[in-house]
């Protein structure tokens, strides 16, 4: 059981300012169902000053309470001390917060920022960069920025604050890489392998599936067979078992992108083509 | 305030009557079974004993039976001792809703030189068969599945599945932490190798569990050391909880027969009449073969861990199929094999009852738990939209 403090617990049994407001000055949404937590925020203005808010959570006991004190801590507040808030006076306010849940702080900070970007017609800030943690749709900068903003070190502070790698797993290593970079630690960079021609990559990963993916796959009942190699991208078509699976993501993506990356090059993907 | 406790397949109340039979064995009968001199050869009549209840309860030989130190040490001891009798066979079958106690020993395997087959399940958390008898070969060292899962309770057919698996000569195991004590069991009538259980899920202590090993069965002990247990597992008697272990099962045969009718009418009322108080809800998995006392029933649109905290404010204790409780993110293992889309796996909740539960108990949580799963829809974004979609589609 978490060990919530008192505030948390009275946040969450007597949330403050449950709702929607009609035709609200900004509205922030984030989260998804799939996330397991999920925040709208919305807040009136009049005179620069947030004169209510409200919020909609579907989440675990300290998301709830988080949504109830930002609303506390944003009525009364000019927009622009409202910008300073950060996810810390959320969880300050709260008494703090177990550090497995501080990302329940972090979803209302967002929601903050995009509801502030909204009243002031900004464009919803496109997620921008690379999707690295598809599990949570969480980007390389969105990475960066929670490595520096909260000085973390390890991928399990990562997924308490923003959830990256909290699911399957598959990208450790790259959140890790991001880690490592930002926190400067990654120094001297190995010396880049010499780049594979077209051809010989091609034939290189032919090779490969022929020689260590098929194999796997036909003990398996299943089959793999390869369509076409655009760029990085490999196209391959499934067949078999492997096809009507629930696994066959993975095994996709874990097991054969895997023994690409590790055996042709780092920079390949896979994608199945469905006939 | 006594709790309304409904979360057994967690653990359960060590029953009075097991607890006054264990306490002489730290007091006064404190004697190494092993020892020569009378007082600790006493020791030694007292686990025959035990052994004989717990070998009754299924239906075993008592020499058939090993004592351990809980589900999951009898768990790991069958599926080492399969390997090490077959060192040339490196193929493992298992499900993909196993306990941890199975699974992570199966995921580690897989990464070091096994190949491992994860047997799945349908939406109702019903084993594939054809894919499990498909992927059987020469090479398969051993089959594990469980025989009642933990968080559904759905029942799988490990004893029709043993027999087609023995005839191929691989050995079968079974994890039935969950199911023994709550449905009969007989050992004589199967063909399954091995199969593991454990003391507090039957209301004996926690730390105590056994391992069932058919006669004939080629066997390595996973703790090598002493002589105990006939040279299967090391170690000095964990004494007073074989004894209580031994109690337990004594009542559990005479208990049976409560735990399959009133036990069962009280679950079937509660989840009756949760799902007709509360829209968006319905059970997970299949009813048609499941464990007396389980019920595990998604609430649509709302995150597990509030709805028990919420509970928690009245004493009720369950547990929840949700990320938010483990301090992972995922909703369970099991939830997401049955492919419970996310709106449902998030918001599941398990109650599991015992002989202990009372009819009044029951109508409480038909009362309190209604008003908290609408307050908390009532603040999700994600029931507003569901509402007003099915306002534009009527
Ligand atoms: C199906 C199943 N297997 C194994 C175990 C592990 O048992 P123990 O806690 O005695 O190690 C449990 C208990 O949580 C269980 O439910
Ligand atoms: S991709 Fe990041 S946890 Fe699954």
């Amino acid at each position: 059981m978490w060990e919530y403090t008192g505030k948390v617990k009275e946040h969450f049994l007597n949330p403050r300012n449950v709702g929607e407001i009609e035709n609200a000055d900004g509205v922030g949404e984030v989260g998804s169902m799939a996330c397991g937590d999920a925040l709208k925020l919305t807040f009136k203005v009049d005179g620069g000053i947030i004169q209510d808010a409200k919020f909609k959570t579907f989440g675990c006991a300290s998301a709830i309470a988080s949504a109830s004190a930002l609303t506390e801590l944003l009525i009364g507040k000019t927009v622009e001390e409202a910008e300073k808030l950060t996810n810390d006076h959320i969880a300050d306010y709260l008494g703090g917060l177990p550090k497995e849940k501080m990302h329940c702080s972090v979803m209302g900070h967002e929601a903050l920022e995009k509801a502030i970007a909204c009243y002031r017609g900004e464009p919803d800030k496109v997620q921008a960069g690379n999707v690295v943690c598809e599990c949570f749709h969480i980007t390389d900068l969105q990475l960066e920025r929670a490595v520096t903003d909260h000085s973390l070190k390890s991928i399990e502070e990562i997924t308490n604050y923003i959830k990256a790698g909290g699911g399957c797993g598959q990208c450790h290593d790259t959140i890790q890489g991001i880690i490592d970079r930002v926190n400067g630690t990654l120094t001297e960079k190995p010396p880049a392998p010499k780049p594979l021609t077209n051809i010989q990559k091609i034939k290189l990963i032919e090779e490969t599936l022929e020689r260590e993916i098929k194999p796997a796959l036909m003990q398996d009942g299943g089959d793999i067979q390869l369509v076409d190699v655009d760029g990085d991208r490999v196209l391959v078509k499934l067949k078999g078992r492997c096809a009507a699976c629930a696994m066959s993501q993975i095994t996709l993506k874990d097991y054969v992108e895997s023994k690409l990356k590790e055996l042709v090059a780092q920079a390949l993907t896979v994608e199945e083509v469905v006939s | 305030m006594k709790p309304i406790y409904l979360d057994n397949n967690a653990t359960t109340q060590v029953a009075p009557e097991v607890v006054e039979e264990m306490l002489p064995y730290y007091s006064t009968f404190y004697g190494n079974p092993s020892s020569m001199h009378t007082f600790g050869g006493n020791v030694g009549k007292k686990i025959r004993e035990a052994r004989a209840k717990l070998a009754e309860l299924i239906g075993a030989q008592p020499e058939e039976i090993v004592f351990t130190s809980c589900g999951t040490e009898s768990d790991s001891t069958a599926i080492w001792a399969a390997l090490r009798a077959n060192p040339d066979k490196r193929h493992v079958l298992t499900s993909h809703v196993e306990h941890p106690a199975v699974k992570n020993l199966a995921e580690y395997l897989g990464r070091n030189g096994y190949r491992v087959t994860f047997v799945p399940v349908d939406n109702q958390g019903r084993l594939d068969l054809d894919h499990l008898y498909s992927h059987l070969s020469d090479d398969t060292a051993i089959v594990s599945l469980m025989w009642a899962n933990n968080e559904t309770g759905v029942v799988f057919p490990v004893e029709e599945v043993a027999k087609r698996v023995h005839k191929r000569g691989i050995v079968f195991h079974t994890d039935a932490v969950q199911i023994v004590g709550k449905l009969p069991i007989n050992m004589a009538d199967n063909t399954i190798d091995m199969l593991s259980l454990s003391g507090h899920k039957l209301h004996a202590p926690k730390g105590i569990g056994a391992l069932y090993i058919r006669k004939g069965t080629k066997f390595a002990p996973f703790l090598m050391g002493g002589h105990q247990e006939n040279g299967r597992r090391g170690g000095t008697e964990n004494v007073a909880a074989i004894v209580g272990l031994g109690k337990a099962a004594e009542l559990a045969v005479a208990r049976m027969d409560d735990e399959n009718t009133r036990v069962k009418a009280l679950r079937d009322k509660l989840e009756t009449s949760l799902l007709s108080a509360i829209p968006n809800s319905m059970v997970n998995g299949d009813v048609a073969s499941r464990l007396p006392n389980t019920t595990s029933i998604a609430f649509e649109f709302v995150e597990g861990e509030s709805i028990l905290l919420m509970l928690d404010e009245y004493n009720i204790c369950a547990s929840s199929g949700s990320a938010c409780t483990s301090g992972s993110l995922e909703p369970s293992h099991v939830l997401r094999a049955m492919q419970v889309p996310f709106t449902a796996a998030h918001g599941s909740i398990r109650f599991s009852l015992s002989v202990y539960n009372a009819e009044d108990e029951v109508n409480q949580v038909i009362e309190r738990l209604p008003p908290i799963i609408d307050r908390l829809r009532k603040m999700s974004p994600f029931w507003a939209e569901k509402e007003r979609s099915c306002q534009t589609n009527a």
